[in-house]
């Protein structure tokens, strides 16, 4: 860790300007041999510089440089930092030059390593700093801002907090038994207490999950007999987005065809598209795969020909939905309606066709609707944000649960309290905390014990 | 003079240390400063209580005596947590301070190559970092192999009443005062403790119609697994409950800076559990009462504990005038006498964290400590570690492994390892909370967890293993006989499964599934079939059975603990070169230098991050070597 790393710290061409950022005891004497400026080096900390890049005699970039001295830095190492004008071209060319004069390409999330392994910051917030790196649209982005203020640290905290006066009064009970004036905590009351954080720990379980939608996106699927015109809404849904369309290869199963971003909340469009051949064999595989990625999507779109009557084909597809979110779209509602309505009353319904946009704004209006898009985008934001926190998290409610089964069958108090404390240490374990006197300290603050 | 092992200090500690030394036929000395303080309650007359109870049983299965003694001395006894689960109920006797340290002393003198010695040791022989021996306070050399340092609270001890100090043990003897600047030379890190010690009333003076009496159990106990009752169950000594009054806080806050702790008197760190009452009156101000016990210290006629009582919860450093006003001003004790004034006592122990999991100092060779030395407070807890001390020493020079308890194990070692790695700040008293698998560290349990170790180290003799594997043999036959044995739905059965009340049975079930039932126990299996074992085999089943899916998940954690614990860390390590260990985590490990990784992640400040980098530095280092 001893060697000094070097990366471009923005999005590649998205930006005006670009940062090239550079970290370690290094960092001064190899900025210092490509800047044609102020002698870096004598500057003080958390400064800011105007100057050239320049390779060997050559300009190649007007740029302004942050020099943030050790300690107080976001590695705690030296940190440069290169604003320059952005550009493709231009940005790799510095990095390069950096790598050239004896920087090291930095790893993924290596500057948040760095300041997670000296101290800089917590687990819980480090994670947070990886999701912000990966976060692709601005929804996701803001999320993962407020993490890194410690506010999911902060919600845990009080979670364990509640759980921490629990198990104290539990333990004080126990090694003090003889001490009448403190209360005897009952069963019942640990009950309400356990029940109450199940409660609570269900909802940010919930909201959490909602939160996978924001990063993940929502995986769609749209099925349907052929020529009930599939493409055509896919292409009338794409179309409407252009802008940021893009070509992104799923897992090894899927093939996404595109994603369109609804209030920043991606919807992953799966392809089933040519599932219906004319080869018997083939056929037979499509249908196989098309059933299970009904089963594993989010969002199923039916799609249907209400210019005529529903075939065998059109029911078997609309059973195996049934169960799903889905959304029957009634295409071609320019021609003449033949489609038998009564049969899909249980259904949500959007009429459509391809000369008009008013049946895809509906159709997206009615998507917001189903996941709750409008108020996931602007809610507070303190969830957890990746599955190692949410499978914690998931434990400590599953032990909660566990203790609240055992004061039910009135176990004793100090069997109940090995569930309760598990959670507390699944839940310590999100935001990295490990200290095992915790209880025992807050014991002697709150009780009056002793000979 | 030369001896195998020499004891310093007789305390509770001591007498195990020694003890055992001389039990595993080493030539022992125990050097004390007064052959009548040998095993002295100097604080509160009882043993045992939450955890401190279950060590007491832990040190009889692996054939200490402290349990035995205390049978001796009952006065009274109790099985506390009796409501709750099994993992936390432990005993807790009154114990009389005139027996117990009568019966230890008989003990003593009765064993074979043990000898006492009445004098003071105020230097150690060390030649190339190896204990050789103790010179006495007249500069008489005696030498030895190994030494065990059980000196209580005798390193430059100081009393403390008001703005009063001076340098002294409980009942006035002198402190030793060149050990432990011997120590501190010798490079051990030494700390500033305080404890202290409530008064003691003429029992004669007590109006007991203002106070709350307060009983032993119905049911005989005992600590020793050899279950010899001496005491009368239908004749215990009754303890009395009183509350503080408005008056005595009154008194407190208007002469809080006359006491030692608030005129700034102390400089040692008093324990957090053991608040003296200004304490307890200026923290939890909102308190409108605090509890007092009132204990008997003796019911023998004569001497100087014949008359006293014990005012349990009402230590403080007040001056002596300020003393007599807060006594009188508690219910009953308008007219008290005081016999003895409360007190505080400050004196020096060693930072725990230079020793090894066998108590042997990583500084001198051959040199042992334990009990309050070692920074803990508590008879139960010296005596735990005395018995180590003594076991280790002797093995060390039988050229044998040290005996190590493991955190699932014992009490006594949660003890040890906790003071090892964690080090302390202030005295180290046990609680059950320390124990991270207190299920499996009960009270009824600890022969079968510990009573193997006592027979192998030869503390524990032939017919008591006898009995033991006898028991062993009996718990898996009952086992087997609860899973053979299967009950049908017949209307008899059902009809009395009703009455317990309890579900009704559709198909069989065997009587070991039946007892899982949390309405179920032995007493209601016992309806159906015929247990031919007494009482502590059928208490070690229905626990294990009824608690069964608890136990499991315990063993379970202690496992995957184990698996730690058995990967060794090798003494050359050398944390500086392994790369992107934390810097605080880099500075504990090098200051404690864990023997295990198991040791390693209960260090405060490693963090499990640091866990992680470390296996895999061990892994390629092995590969290297």
């Amino acid at each position: 860790m001893n060697d000094t790393i070097a990366a471009i710290s923005t999005a590649l061409g998205v930006g005006a300007i670009s940062i090239v950022r550079m970290s370690g005891k290094d960092s001064l004497e190899i900025v210092s041999k490509i800047f044609k400026g102020t002698n870096l080096k004598k500057v003080q900390s958390h400064t800011l510089h105007y100057g050239y890049i320049k390779d060997q005699e050559e300009i190649i970039d007007e740029v302004l440089i942050s020099v943030m001295l050790a300690p107080k830095t976001y590695t705690t190492e030296d940190i440069v930092e290169i604003n320059c004008h952005g550009g493709i071209n231009t940005t790799n060319k510095i990095l390069e030059l950096l790598l050239l004069n004896g920087a090291r390409l930095a790893e993924p999330g290596e500057f948040t390593k760095r300041a997670f392994l000296n101290g800089r910051i917590d687990l819980a917030q480090s994670e947070a700093v990886m999701d912000l790196i990966e976060s692709k649209s601005n929804t996701e982005r803001k999320l993962a801002i407020k993490n890194v203020e410690g506010r999911i640290s902060k919600r845990i905290k009080e979670f364990r907090n509640s759980l921490k006066e629990l198990i104290s009064h539990i333990e004080v009970n126990i090694d003090y038994p003889e001490y009448y004036d403190i209360e005897i905590i009952t069963i019942n009351k640990i009950k309400d207490i356990v029940q109450k954080q199940i409660e609570e720990l269900k909802s940010l379980i919930k909201e959490s999950n909602e939160q996978e939608i924001v990063k993940a996106g929502i995986k769609t699927i749209i099925v349907g007999r052929p020529n009930v015109g599939k493409s055509s809404i896919l292409n009338s849904l794409l179309e409407f987005d252009k802008a940021i369309v893009t070509d992104v290869a799923g897992t090894t199963r899927d093939i996404v065809e595109g994603n369109i971003y609804l209030e920043g909340i991606p919807l992953n469009i799966i392809d089933t598209a040519g599932i219906h051949q004319t080869n018997d064999i083939v056929e037979k595989l499509g249908v196989e795969k098309s059933l299970s990625l009904i089963k594993e999507a989010d969002l199923v779109l039916v799609v249907l020909n209400s210019s005529e009557k529903l075939t065998k084909e059109d029911l078997e597809i609309l059973e195996k939905t049934k169960d799903k979110t889905s959304i029957v779209i009634l295409n071609k509602n320019d021609l003449q309606e033949e489609i038998e309505k009564e049969q899909l009353t249980a259904r949500n319904i959007i009429s459509t066709n391809t000369t008009s946009s008013k049946g895809t704004i509906a159709l997206k209006e009615k998507i917001k609707e189903m996941f709750n898009l409008d108020k996931i985008t602007t809610k507070d934001y303190t969830y957890l944000t990746n599955t190692r926190q949410l499978s914690l998290a998931k434990k400590a409610l599953y032990s909660l649960e566990q203790a609240l089964k055992a004061t039910k069958e009135e176990a004793p108090i100090d069997l109940v309290e090995i569930d309760i404390k598990n959670a507390f240490d699944y839940l310590g374990e999100i935001i990295g905390i490990d200290y095992r006197d915790e209880v025992i300290d807050n014991l002697f603050k709150n009780f009056c014990v002793g000979k | 003079m030369n001896y195998e092992i020499i004891v310093v200090g007789g305390g509770h500690a001591g007498c195990e240390a020694a003890l055992a030394a001389a039990r595993k036929n080493h030539k022992t000395l125990l050097v004390t400063g007064n052959i009548q303080n040998i095993a002295d309650m100097p604080c509160n007359p009882s043993i045992g209580g939450p955890a401190k109870g279950i060590i007491v049983r832990e040190i009889d299965a692996l054939g200490g005596e402290m349990g035995k003694n205390a049978d001796k001395a009952t006065l009274q006894i109790k099985l506390l947590n009796t409501k709750k689960g099994p993992a936390v109920q432990a005993l807790r006797a009154q114990a009389d301070k005139v027996i117990y340290p009568q019966e230890m002393l008989k003990t003593l003198q009765n064993t074979k190559n043990l000898t006492i010695l009445e004098s003071m040791v105020e230097h150690l022989i060390v030649e190339d970092e190896k204990v050789k021996g103790v010179i006495l306070e007249d500069e008489t050399k005696i030498t030895s192999q190994a030494v065990i340092l059980t000196t209580g609270t005798y390193l430059k001890g100081m009393i403390l009443v008001g703005d009063q100090k001076k340098s002294g043990g409980p009942h006035g003897e002198k402190p030793s005062k060149y050990l432990s600047e011997d120590l501190e030379k010798l490079g051990f890190h030494l700390l500033r403790l305080k404890t202290g010690t409530p008064q003691r009333i003429d029992k004669n003076t007590i109006d007991y119609s203002k106070t709350t009496i307060e009983q032993g159990d119905k049911e005989p106990h005992t600590f020793s697994f050899e279950r010899i009752k001496y005491y009368d169950v239908n004749n215990q000594i009754d303890c009395h409950l009183i509350y503080t009054t408005e008056e005595t806080h009154r008194i407190i806050k208007e002469n809080l800076e006359k006491s030692s702790m608030y005129g700034g008197h102390v400089e040692g760190v008093g324990p957090r559990y053991c608040p003296s009452i200004e304490d307890k009156v200026v923290r939890f101000a909102d308190k409108e009462r605090h509890q007092l016990f009132l204990e008997p210290e003796s019911k023998e006629e004569s001497g100087e504990y014949s008359n006293t009582i014990y005012l349990q919860g009402f230590s403080t450093s007040m001056p002596y005038d300020i003393q007599e006003k807060m006594v009188h001003s508690l219910p009953g004790l308008e007219k008290a006498k005081i016999l003895k004034y409360a007190y505080a006592i400050e004196y020096d122990a060693i930072d725990a964290k230079d020793l090894k999991q066998s108590l042997e100092t990583k500084i001198i060779e051959n040199l042992y400590t334990a009990g309050q030395i070692n920074g803990t407070s508590g008879y139960e807890e010296a005596a735990g570690q005395g018995l180590i001390a003594g076991i280790n020493a002797s093995l060390k020079l039988e050229n044998k492994d040290p005996l190590i308890l493991k955190r699932n194990e014992a009490y006594i070692g949660v003890l040890i390892d906790d003071l090892i790695t964690k080090g302390i700040k202030d005295p180290y008293r046990m609680l059950t909370s320390r124990a991270e698998y207190r299920l499996l560290l009960r009270n009824d349990n600890a022969d079968i967890r510990l009573r193997k170790y006592g027979h192998q180290v030869g503390l524990v003799s032939e017919e008591d293993y006898q009995k033991y594997t006898k028991k062993l043999e009996n718990i898996e036959s009952l086992y087997k006989l609860l899973q053979k044995n299967k009950i049908t739905p017949t209307k008899e059965v059902n009809d009395y499964l009703e009455i317990i009340p309890t579900a009704q049975l559709k198909d069989g079930i065997t009587l070991y599934d039946l007892l899982k039932r949390p309405e179920i126990n032995m007493h209601i299996i016992e309806h159906f079939i015929e247990i031919p074992y007494d009482y502590e085999v059928k208490e070690q089943v229905e626990i294990n059975i009824r608690y069964e899916g608890y136990i499991k998940k315990a063993l379970h954690e202690a496992e995957k603990m184990l698996a730690l614990e058995n990967k060794k860390i090798p003494k050359d390590i050398d944390y500086d070169k392994i790369p992107n260990l934390a810097s605080e985590a880099r500075e504990k490990l090098n200051n404690i230098k864990p023997t295990s990784l198991g040791q390693a992640s209960r260090i405060s400040g490693v963090n499990p991050a640091d866990i992680s980098i470390l296996i895999v530095y061990l892994r390629k280092w092995e590969n290297n070597v």
